[in-house]
Formats: C-alpha cells, sequence, structure tokens
C-alpha cells in the first residue's frame, strides 16, 4: 500500500534535542542494512514513517521521495512510466528504504556501466547534526551551485545528517534485454570483458561464478540484436530472475555457506588475487566477492597491493570497512565535525571516529 | 562556532596586505626563480580568465613544473596567511581563477602531460593543465574517448574541468567531469599532497571525488587527475527540426525524452541565434523558424537507424515545420556549425556579450524563454539564446557594448534578473560554468543562510585560514545582507533576520 506522510519537523525536532542534550542517534529505516558497517548504541531515530514520492515527471527523469518510502513502491511507480533506477540497488529485504539505499550507497551490477547511486543523486533535503533543514542540489540535471553535499550523503551512512528527501535522475527501461553465457575461467573472464568493453555494445552486467561469464545486453533493439551475433555465447533463459538473485546475494554461492563474506572493490582489469577461498566476479572484474577464512590484515593487504580495499558483508572481522590513511581519516573527520558537531548522527557506524 | 570562523577569515584574507617583497623573497630561497613572476609585464597575461569583464593584476605568479613545487608555494603561503588563487587554461566564464591584487596566482600551465594511458581498465591519467580534447585525440587510435566536452574543449584544461564539473554537449547521456572521473591528486591548502577516489569504483569512507569536483579551487589544488575512456561510438548522427513556436520546441524536447531516448546531445536555438550564427557560418539554418532543435544519436548502427526514425516520428508529431537528417559526417558537421559557432556570431553582431547559465527542468523551457524576452524588452538589451536543452540548461547571451556608459552595469542587472527567473521556475543559477565571482550575489537568493553557514563549515574543514579561492563562489552572510539591501526581491528582504550595516 502507498502512503504518504512527512514528518520532516518531527525527525528535524528529534536531532535538534539529540544536539542540546548531546544524546546520539541511531538512524534506521527498516534495517536491512544493519550488517553492513558497525553498531551503533544509541536510541533509534526511525526514519519509516517519513514516506511518499513528493515529485515524479517522467519526461525530467527525475523522480523526488521521501527517505522512508519503501524501494519497492519507488520500484513500482517507475515501471509503470517504464524507467527505472539505473544504479539497479541491491534491496537486501523487504522493506529496504530510498533512504538506507542511499545512505549506504550500494549498486547493482548495473554499476560500470550506467553509474552508481551517487551519480544519479541530483539533490537532498537533510537534517545536519544542529537539527536544521538543509537542501542542496535541486531537481535539475546539471547544478554547479555550491559544493557538492548530495553527493556526498550517498555512502555516508547517516553520519553527516539524516536524509528528508532525495531526487534522483531515473532513466527509460531498455527496449531490449538479453544474457549471452560463455564459457571461461576467471583469468579468460577478465581479459574478455575488458576486450568486450572496448566495443560500443550495450553491456550493462558482466558476471562471473563457477566456470562461466554472463553478459548482459540491453538496449535499443536493434543494437542489442547486433552485439549478440557478434559476442556469440548461448541464451541464458529467464535472465530477469537470474541478474536479480546475483543483486540479492541469492545465488547458492552467497547462501549455501556460513563462511567470512568479502566484498574485495578492484581495478577492474586487476588478476585474480592469491588469496585462499572461493570467488565470484561482478562489475565486470571491479566487484568481487570472496569467501574466505583468511587472516583480516594479510588479506587487505594483498587487496590494496592491487589497487583496492576489502569490506567485511558476513563475519567479525573489525573493522568492518578497508581502514584509510592518518591524514586522509583526519580529513573526514573534520567534515563529519563540520556537518554533525556533536556526534550525535549514527557515531562509529562507518569508523570509530567518524 | 566553526563557520562563522570560516567567513571572517575569508574576510580578513580578502583585506590583508601581505609584503609583496618579502614574500617573493621567501619564495625564492625555496623554488627556483624561473617560476616566480612579479613584473608587473609578466602578471599582465593572468589578470582575467574567460569573464573578461572583471580584472585584476595578481601580487606575484607561481608557474610551478612538479606536484613538489606546488607543495612548497603551498606551504609558503600558508606560513604567510597569503591566498591562493589556482588557475589552469584560463578559460573559465564565471570569474573563478580571478586573481586576487593581495594574493598568489597559482598557474598549472605547465602540467600538460598524459602520464598513463590504461588501455584494460579504459583510464588516462593526466597532469591538470592537459587540454580536453588533447586526451580524446591521445585514445582515440585505441577507439577511445573522453566524453565531457565543454564548447572550449579545445582551450580548456582538465584540472579546470574538475573544478568547475564542467558538462558539455554530451551530458545527457554521459555525465558531467564528475561522472567521468576515478581519482584525483590534490595538494592541500597546508601543502599536503592527498589521494582522493582510487583506481577502484569505489573508496571507504566518505566520497571526497564527489565534494572535490566543482569545488571551484576552494577545497584543494589538482595535480592530477584519473579520468574515465569510453569506447567511440560506431556513429553518430543528427536530425534538425525547425519550429515555427519555441512552446512547440519546449514540447518535442519533453517528447523526445518521454518517447525513451536518451539522445547524445539535444540542442536548441532561438531565432536571433539562428540568424546571427547563419550569416556567420552559412550552415544552412532556416532563419524564420522561431526555433530549432539539433538531436544526435548515437552508438551502433543499428541503435542509430532506430533512434533517428524514432527522433523524426516524434518531431513531426510534436509540429515540426522541416525535418533534416545528417547524411554523413561532413553534413553532421556543418548542422553543428552553427550552434558550436553561437558565441563569436554574436561576437560579429554586439562588440560583447554576456553568456548565462541557468539550468531548469525541461518543462519550463518555453515559460523561461518567453520571460527572458520579456526581461530583453524590459531592459531595452538584445538576447540570444542557445540552450543544453536536453539537460534544461540555458546559455542566454546578453549583447551589449561595455563602451557605453552603465550598460555592462545594466547587463549584470538584466542576468542577475534571467538567474531569478529559472529559480522561481525551480531551476538553478548555474548549470556548468560555476558561481565564481560572477553569481555569487545570486547563491544569496538561491541558498538561506543556514545552507550558506553549512557551506562554510565545510570548506573550514578543509581551509580552516580561508585562503584557497577566497571570495569566490560562496558569499559571506555579510555579503548577502548588503545584497539583500540593495535587492529586494518580491517586496521580500532575502535575510530579514540580519542587521544591515
Amino acid at each position: 500500500m502507498k502512503t504518504s506522510a512527512d514528518q520532516s519537523e518531527h525527525l528535524r525536532e528529534r536531532v535538534a534535542e539529540a544536539f542540546a542534550k548531546a544524546t546520539p542517534l541511531h538512524i534506521r529505516g527498516s534495517g536491512s542494512k544493519d550488517f553492513l558497517g558497525e553498531t551503533v548504541h544509541a536510541d533509534t531515530l526511525d526514519v519509516t514513517g517519513h514516506t511518499g514520492v513528493v515529485n515524479y515527471e517522467p519526461g525530467e527523469l527525475v523522480m523526488t521521495a521521501r527517505a522512508g518510502t519503501p524501494l519497492a513502491e519507488i520500484e513500482t511507480v517507475l515501471d509503470e512510466a517504464h524507467q527505472m533506477l539505473a544504479f539497479e540497488p541491491p534491496h537486501f529485504g523487504e522493506n529496504a528504504t530510498l533512504g538506507g539505499t542511499i545512505a549506504s550507497g550500494l549498486s547493482g551490477p548495473a554499476r560500470p556501466f550506467t553509474g552508481a547511486a551517487r551519480d544519479f543523486v541530483l539533490g537532498c533535503r537533510i537534517v545536519n547534526g544542529q537539527g536544521q533543514i538543509l537542501r542542496f542540489g535541486g531537481e535539475v540535471m546539471k547544478n554547479v551551485a555550491g559544493y557538492d553535499l548530495s553527493r556526498l550523503m550517498a555512502g555516508s551512512y547517516g553520519t553527516l545528517g539524516v536524509l528528508l528527501d532525495v531526487s534522483l535522475k531515473v532513466l527509460p527501461v531498455p527496449r531490449t534485454q538479453v544474457t549471452q553465457v560463455f564459457e571461461h575461467t576467471a583469468a579468460q573472464a577478465l581479459e574478455q570483458i575488458s576486450d568486450w568493453q572496448l566495443k560500443p555494445w550495450p553491456i550493462t552486467g558482466a558476471y562471473w561464478e563457477d566456470g562461466k561469464t554472463y553478459l548482459r545486453l540491453a538496449g535499443a533493439t536493434s543494437s542489442v540484436e547486433s552485439a549478440c551475433e557478434k559476442l556469440g555465447g548461448d541464451a541464458l533463459d529467464d535472465d530477469r530472475a537470474f541478474w536479480h538473485a546475483v543483486r540479492e546475494h541469492q545465488r547458492p554461492f552467497f547462501t549455501t555457506t556460513d563462511r567470512p563474506l568479502w566484498r574485495v572493490s578492484l581495478p577492474p582489469a586487476a588478476p585474480m588475487l592469491d588469496i585462499d577461498g572461493d570467488c565470484v566476479i561482478d562489475w565486470g572484474g571491479a566487484q568481487r566477492w570472496l569467501q574466505s577464512d583468511m587472516d583480516a590484515v594479510a588479506l587487505r593487504r594483498i587487496v590494496k597491493e592491487a589497487g583496492g580495499h576489502a569490506s567485511v558483508y558476513r563475519g567479525d572481522a573489525l573493522p568492518r570497512f578497508h581502514p584509510i590513511g592518518e591524514s586522509i581519516m583526519a580529513l573526514q573527520k573534520r567534515l563529519k565535525k563540520s556537518m554533525d558537531p556533536a556526534g550525535i548522527l549514527n557515531p562509529g557506524r562507518i569508523y570509530p571516529e567518524l | 562556532m566553526a563557520d562563522t570562523a570560516s567567513a571572517d577569515a575569508a574576510e580578513q584574507v580578502l583585506a590583508s596586505r601581505p609584503d609583496k617583497a618579502q614574500l617573493i623573497e621567501k619564495l625564492v630561497a625555496k623554488l627556483p626563480e624561473h617560476v616566480i613572476l612579479h613584473a608587473e609585464e609578466d602578471l599582465r597575461p593572468f589578470e582575467c580568465d574567460g569573464l573578461s569583464a572583471y580584472r585584476v593584476l595578481p601580487m606575484i605568479v607561481v608557474l610551478p613544473e612538479t606536484i613538489e613545487q606546488v607543495q612548497i608555494a603551498m606551504q609558503v603561503c600558508y606560513a604567510n596567511d597569503v591566498a591562493v588563487v589556482a588557475r589552469g587554461a584560463g578559460t573559465g566564464l564565471s570569474g573563478g581563477a580571478l586573481p586576487m591584487e593581495n594574493g598568489v596566482l597559482l598557474s598549472l600551465a605547465k602540467f600538460k602531460q598524459i602520464l598513463d594511458i590504461d588501455t584494460a581498465n579504459r583510464r588516462a591519467t593526466v597532469q591538470p593543465g592537459v587540454r580536453n580534447l588533447a586526451i580524446s585525440e591521445a585514445v582515440s587510435h585505441l577507439g577511445l574517448y573522453y566524453a565531457p566536452d565543454p564548447s572550449s574543449q579545445i582551450a580548456c584544461s582538465i584540472g579546470g574541468n574538475v573544478a568547475e564539473n564542467s558538462g558539455g554537449v554530451h551530458c545527457l547521456k554521459y555525465g558531467l567531469t564528475t561522472h567521468n572521473i576515478v581519482e584525483l591528486e590534490i595538494v592541500t591548502v597546508e601543502g599536503e599532497r592527498m589521494t582522493i577516489g582510487s583506481e577502484a569504483l569505489d573508496t571507504p569512507g566518505y566520497d571526497l571525488l564527489a565534494l572535490m569536483t566543482g569545488s571551484e579551487g576552494l577545497l584543494g589544488v589538482i595535480v592530477q587527475v584519473v579520468v574515465k575512456l569510453l569506447p567511440k561510438p560506431e556513429r553518430a548522427q543528427v536530425v534538425l527540426a525547425a519550429f515555427d513556436d519555441v512552446r512547440k520546441a519546449g514540447e518535442a524536447v519533453a517528447a523526445i525524452i518521454q518517447a525513451g531516448i536518451i539522445p547524445a546531445g539535444l540542442e536548441m536555438l532561438d531565432n536571433p541565434a539562428i540568424v546571427a550564427t547563419e550569416e556567420f557560418v552559412h550552415a544552412d539554418y532556416p532563419t524564420e523558424a522561431a526555433a530549432i532543435l539539433l538531436c544526435e544519436v548515437d552508438g551502433t548502427h543499428a541503435e542509430v537507424d532506430e533512434h533517428i526514425a524514432d527522433v523524426r516520428e516524434v518531431v513531426e508529431r510534436e509540429g515540426a515545420t522541416e525535418v533534416r537528417v545528417s547524411r554523413d559526417d561532413a553534413e553532421r558537421a556543418i548542422f553543428w556549425a552553427g550552434r558550436k559557432a553561437a558565441f563569436p556570431a554574436m561576437g560579429r553582431i554586439s562588440p560583447d556579450y554576456y553568456c548565462m547559465d541557468g539550468t531548469i527542468p525541461r518543462k519550463a523551457l518555453a515559460d523561461v524563454l518567453i520571460g527572458i524576452g520579456e526581461l530583453s524588452e524590459k531592459y531595452g538589451q538584445r538576447v540570444a539564446n542557445v540552450f543544453h536543452a536536453g539537460d534544461g540548461n540555458l546559455h542566454p547571451l546578453i549583447l551589449y557594448d561595455a563602451n557605453i556608459e552603465g550598460e555592462l552595469e545594466r547587463t549584470e542587472e538584466f542576468g542577475g534578473a534571467i538567474c531569478e527567473l529559472c529559480l522561481e521556475h525551480g531551476g538553478t543559477i548555474t548549470g556548468e560554468h560555476g558561481v565564481g565571482v560572477e553569481k555569487i550575489d545570486q547563491m544569496c537568493v538561491q541558498f538561506p543562510p543556514d545552507e550558506l553557514t553549512q557551506f562554510h563549515a565545510v570548506k573550514q574543514a578543509f581551509d580552516s585560514k580561508g585562503l584557497l579561492n577566497p571570495g569566490k563562489a560562496v558569499p559571506t552572510l555579510h555579503r548577502c545582507a548588503e545584497f539583500g539591501a540593495m535587492h529586494v526581491h518580491n517586496g521580500e528582504l532575502p535575510f530579514p533576520e540580519l542587521e544591515r550595516l
């Protein structure tokens, strides 16, 4: 059921009160991303009551919705107009909200080809750590007035501000989509995916698992057909269900063991790393999922040498996000302080220092 | 409070009177003498950027040749509380690189090397002084290019593109600078070198890459950039559609988008722009049309065929009086020649012109165009309009003569009124040129005091002394109060809670 309720003032008051008393808040939507990052030990600020699509005109390619709006509802509204969130956000739970989607900044299999969550943020309204409602960016495609604080919100896990509403660029749903399957080793897959991307083909997904590369093509019908002809491979039946399972970690790779699960973010063409464990490759090589019992420090050293970073999706290693250098941490602490001077917004969610 | 501290620091820096001879001595002690310019004839070429109505002679110009020299220059300036304005090619249109008579101008002009081309990851590592077009030229043989293409791309440099988050004709489909870079090396105000972003697609912690892009030189000095490269499309083709009514042309823009097509470029020219460019380059534009649209689609051969047919159908349905489709690349170049020559064409029919940069929702195109026409009558000044219509990004060109007493001032007021018209329609005062010094007063109209205060607080996190490009991009509340006192909008003072000085 679609609901619409503006709780901006209530949320602002809660933050203002917390600021006055210097008591921290745990900002929370449905809790579908609770497993990411560190646990925040504080009173919960529930944003799920702040819901509704505020503005959506398909001709403008822009949707503005409140942070507590269920992601599923937003996708339904867009789908009715043959449009979509092109960064293909993972839900990781039935009731995932828009606010949590942007605050965690997660993007699905299309990310290397169409852009990340942050790339589609045009503007937002937030409550900063002093309980002020602020608006940054807007509902237009291009806007360079003032610092880009709205894109900064993507992936900041609520530590810089409570999202009230977000304006996103949306795109038409491609007319045709197919997925071709190829037999490859992991190394062959990385090389082949890299070569394919030198062609102007409408690639929107490139995933490897257990000896098979899955290449998704989506766009104008003629373009998809002609690329398929040149590529060869075998067509995959019901490819929508396949990519949904990849996005939501519902493939057996993700569901059949309890070993620690790492997300490894790398330059796409980085070779396979010498780490014990099982691996699948998404994002054309730029995002690799690894099940490994290897020591976190040793694993992260190998990943860092390859130009990447590793975060914990399942397991006990701390910190859960890859540690960052001293001077960049000092800068991020000052930035956090500039938006949340009392340190009350989701303190410690990303790192203990933020 | 940190926020007001930052604004106060900036005002102090603006009013400071550093000792020029002493500063030269300190710089020369640590840097080669030839990278420091201080004689008037050497400073003169740096007195303005692309917004040439504003000119200031810098106190000193430093032209470093290495990142270490940038760090040393910053360390000396930081130790002596001297302001620094970074400059790339100096093509910016908002005065973002306007020097300070009491500050150092740091030119990155000697950083011209393309350091690495990585085909496997489709990236190039370049120095900030590399020209935008030079990147595409250097990777063309690999079938790749760098997508953002500001109209100054022959001359503008990538460091400036990052500082301004530059767009161009193709950004509806391919994004702005912020969507097309992955990593920056910066030098902080203290002279420390720092890496922002990474060669992976994301970076742990806050997305400082997003924040740095478009920060107009107020947060750090960009000394290296890793850009994304894309495969060149197999083919591009343009539809030229003429309309006898600007409203119909505006509606056709929305209809193309609604048909599920994301054109590579979607530009609109109004009648004065059509006439002026036609006289200049003879692109065979229909000079009787109220407006023309240029709609480029690109991709594989099959895709272009499919979309060209769709676009033709849409514009015909929306009442186009004439539709032409480019038959080959030569004809495509001719179709674009007029659009690309729009700015110089104005230079032929008017001694000076002033280029505005608002962005509005596409649905407001026709209303804003009509509103600009009314303002043109009110101010008694001609205006020609070229739009990145697909993005809703307007470039009204106000024609004026700087030699006529008071005409520049009237033009600026007219420009300010256009900015406010964009805001009334839910838009922004600048889509791609930046605020700089040019639109700093309109920032007071776009943003309430709390937002401006937040911007100053963020600035403080990067630059506690307020030494980087002070006086640009984000106005102090004090300045807004003064502007508000002069400029009462809709009968409301924009900052009623502030005391007027």
